[in-house]
């Protein structure tokens, strides 16, 4: 019965698509009806050809559901690749202006460019390491299987076509201009959609866990999904200018309309960065060091703490604006007292490995865990500073920003995720151990160096550049023009896009190694394992 | 009254207690008498089923 209701209702969208794209009003929309014309039209056949055929027997509750996290996974590695790529090149374009070709004006040059390599390494590299990572944590420290049945693949299908049409609307030019949330209305709704069913998945695998409590861990990642569909809802209300094209209109107007987009930025950076990574952080540091963390009332605190602070933090993007005064103190500070949470986490993190410093010799995947909690540490201290007043009034609209945000991108979401994926695959298909350790440590100093690159590069070029904006003469007149700043600039910006050459070589060292793992290295003894579990 | 003054009034005064005193409640909460044996116990989660979900008769309650 249910495949009739989804025949119909498949046919109706590929209906739908034909004449959403012969009526398109612009380039984008018209390749993504097509696309979801051609997609829809194929789940309707593949429905089609599964209808009444013998029901497959009832999964049994008896195993995890690990199928589509390692689809996440494979996943995560491949965008990750894609979106270091991206970062890579448009640092090249910076430094070398003639990499804006001709033949792609309009379609590959920087502006273009640009939002694909923050959406592809924040929602597909980020966003798909964070569902398979917490598809992965609830069912083991809920002791049951994911709720929902096929529900969990819809997500991980859903959310990756989400980042599709992300992308290819950006290049073709579909953008409503607001930073991190630049995917227009109709990406927008299909998020929403996407994003309700991932959370109705994890929160129903909380309801029937198997434990009396939900580990920390849970708690993190449960906080990320519900603030970031409240963020994503609220800022991306909206008006259609047709249902057949691309443009919207924004609801809020003026200092409301930034101060709601900066209340969604900041908190894409606290919920979608910091808490979902941190949900990450409190199971696969204490898996890899194989003790408990440091400590467990410290982490409850940490918590709270970070959820009640992070909320406020929006209004530091906002200083010297027509964002009132007290609005831009409030968020000030908010941002100075999260030093407190964000170190308490930090500490909580590197002190679970007390007793077991040992094994930062001997295991390169706990090192780059380690290290992952340095840079949160450091951006976590940086961040704050920058958004007092006084200190924000050098660094904002200059290079240091960028420079914050790839230490903390890179180093913490970027290291942590490195160190997960080497803990999942062995896991998730089976394996003994990982193909090569020395590849690990490869990766590991080839992305710290990178990164270091990355950001002592910015902070140069950022400070410099504020002070150059700065400076005035004797009568009162600014010195430097702002072509003088990028010429002054160049050979940061070679630095830089070779910190990214570091970092992106490094990655495809590790897709190499996961391959491998996969292909070459010897399986877990089946026997071994089962004789274990009956002994326990 | 109109409703920013209101809500501006109410956001900065009864609304910042109620927040500030459910923190305290959870930091006096975390740090009770006797939750060592809890905290120790949920900090293990990870370490116990790691293969294969719990079956009815592991099940804690």
């Amino acid at each position: 019965m249910l495949n009739y209701i989804k025949l119909i209702a498949l046919g109706l969208i590929t209906l739908f698509a034909m004449i959403a794209a012969s009526y398109a009003r612009d380039l984008a929309y018209q390749v993504h009806a097509i696309l979801i014309m051609a997609i829809s039209a194929g789940l309707f056949l593949w429905t089609l050809r599964n209808t009444d055929e013998p029901v497959p027997a009832a999964v049994l509750e008896t195993s995890y559901m690990d199928g589509v996290i390692r689809y996440g996974v494979v996943a995560t590695a491949f965008w990750g690749v894609v979106g270091f790529l991206a970062g890579t090149f448009i640092a090249f374009q910076l430094a070398f202006p003639g990499l804006n070709f001709d033949w792609s004006e309009g379609y590959a040059n920087f502006g273009r460019l640009r939002p694909l390599h923050t959406s592809a390494v924040i929602f597909a590299f980020g966003g798909n390491a964070l569902i398979a990572t917490s598809f992965y944590v609830v069912q083991r420290t809920s002791a049951a299987r994911l709720w929902g049945g096929n529900t969990a693949w819809f997500v991980f299908w859903g959310y990756n076509l989400f980042i599709v049409l992300a992308a290819t609307g950006y290049l073709l030019g579909a953008t409503q201009s607001k930073e991190y949330a630049e995917p227009e209305w109709y990406i927008d709704l299909w998020l929403t959609v996407v994003w309700l069913a991932y959370l109705a998945v994890f929160l129903g695998t909380i309801i029937k866990r198997k434990e009396p409590h939900i580990y920390v861990a849970n708690w993190f990642f449960l906080s990320f999904i519900v603030t970031v569909a409240m963020l994503h809802v609220f800022n991306n209300l909206s008006i259609p200018v047709s249902i057949f094209g691309s443009k919207s209109v924004q609801v809020f107007a003026g200092v409301q309309d930034a101060m709601v987009q900066w209340w969604y930025g900041h908190n894409a950076v606290g919920f979608f960065l910091t808490a979902g990574f941190l949900g990450m952080m409190y199971y696969f540091i204490p898996k890899q060091a194989e003790r408990p963390v440091f400590s467990y009332k410290l982490s409850i605190i940490h918590f709270w703490a970070l959820i009640f602070l992070y909320i406020w933090a929006g209004p530091h993007h906002l200083h010297y604006t027509a964002l009132p005064d007290w609005a831009s103190t409030l968020g000030m500070v908010f941002s100075i007292v999260l030093w407190m949470p964000s170190w308490g986490g930090m500490i909580n993190g590197l002190m679970t490995l007390s007793g077991a410093w040992d094994k930062l010799r001997t295991d390169p995947v706990i090192r780059m865990m380690v290290i992952s909690l340095g840079f949160y540490g450091m951006s976590t201290f940086e961040g704050p500073m920058m958004s007092i007043r006084a200190v924000n009034s050098l660094s904002h609209y200059t290079d240091w920003t960028i420079g914050h945000v790839h230490s903390g991108a890179l180093g913490w979401n970027g290291m942590i995720t490195f160190g997960a994926l080497y803990f999942l695959v062995p896991k998730l298909w089976n394996r003994q151990r990982l193909y090569s350790l020395s590849m690990v440590s490869w990766h590991f100093w080839l992305a710290t160096i990178g990164i270091i690159l990355y950001a002592a590069s910015m902070w140069v070029t950022g400070i410099m550049e504020g002070l150059m904006w700065r400076e005035v003469d004797a009568n009162g007149f600014l010195v430097n023009s702002f072509a003088d700043t990028v010429s002054a600039k160049f050979p940061m910006y070679v630095v830089r896009a070779l910190g990214g050459v570091m970092y992106l070589a490094g990655a495809l060292i590790m897709c190499y190694n996961l391959w491998m793992t996969v292909k070459r290295s010897p399986a877990k003894d089946a026997v071994a394992s089962s004789a274990a579990v009956a002994a326990e | 009254m109109e409703t920013y003054t209101f809500l501006r009034a109410f956001a900065d005064s009864w609304m910042l207690l109620v927040l500030f005193l459910f923190f305290v409640g959870v930091v006096f909460w975390a740090f009770r008498p006797g939750s060592k044996s809890t905290h120790d116990d949920t900090a293990n989660i990870p370490f116990r089923h790691e293969d294969k979900p719990a079956t009815s008769k592991e099940a804690r309650q």
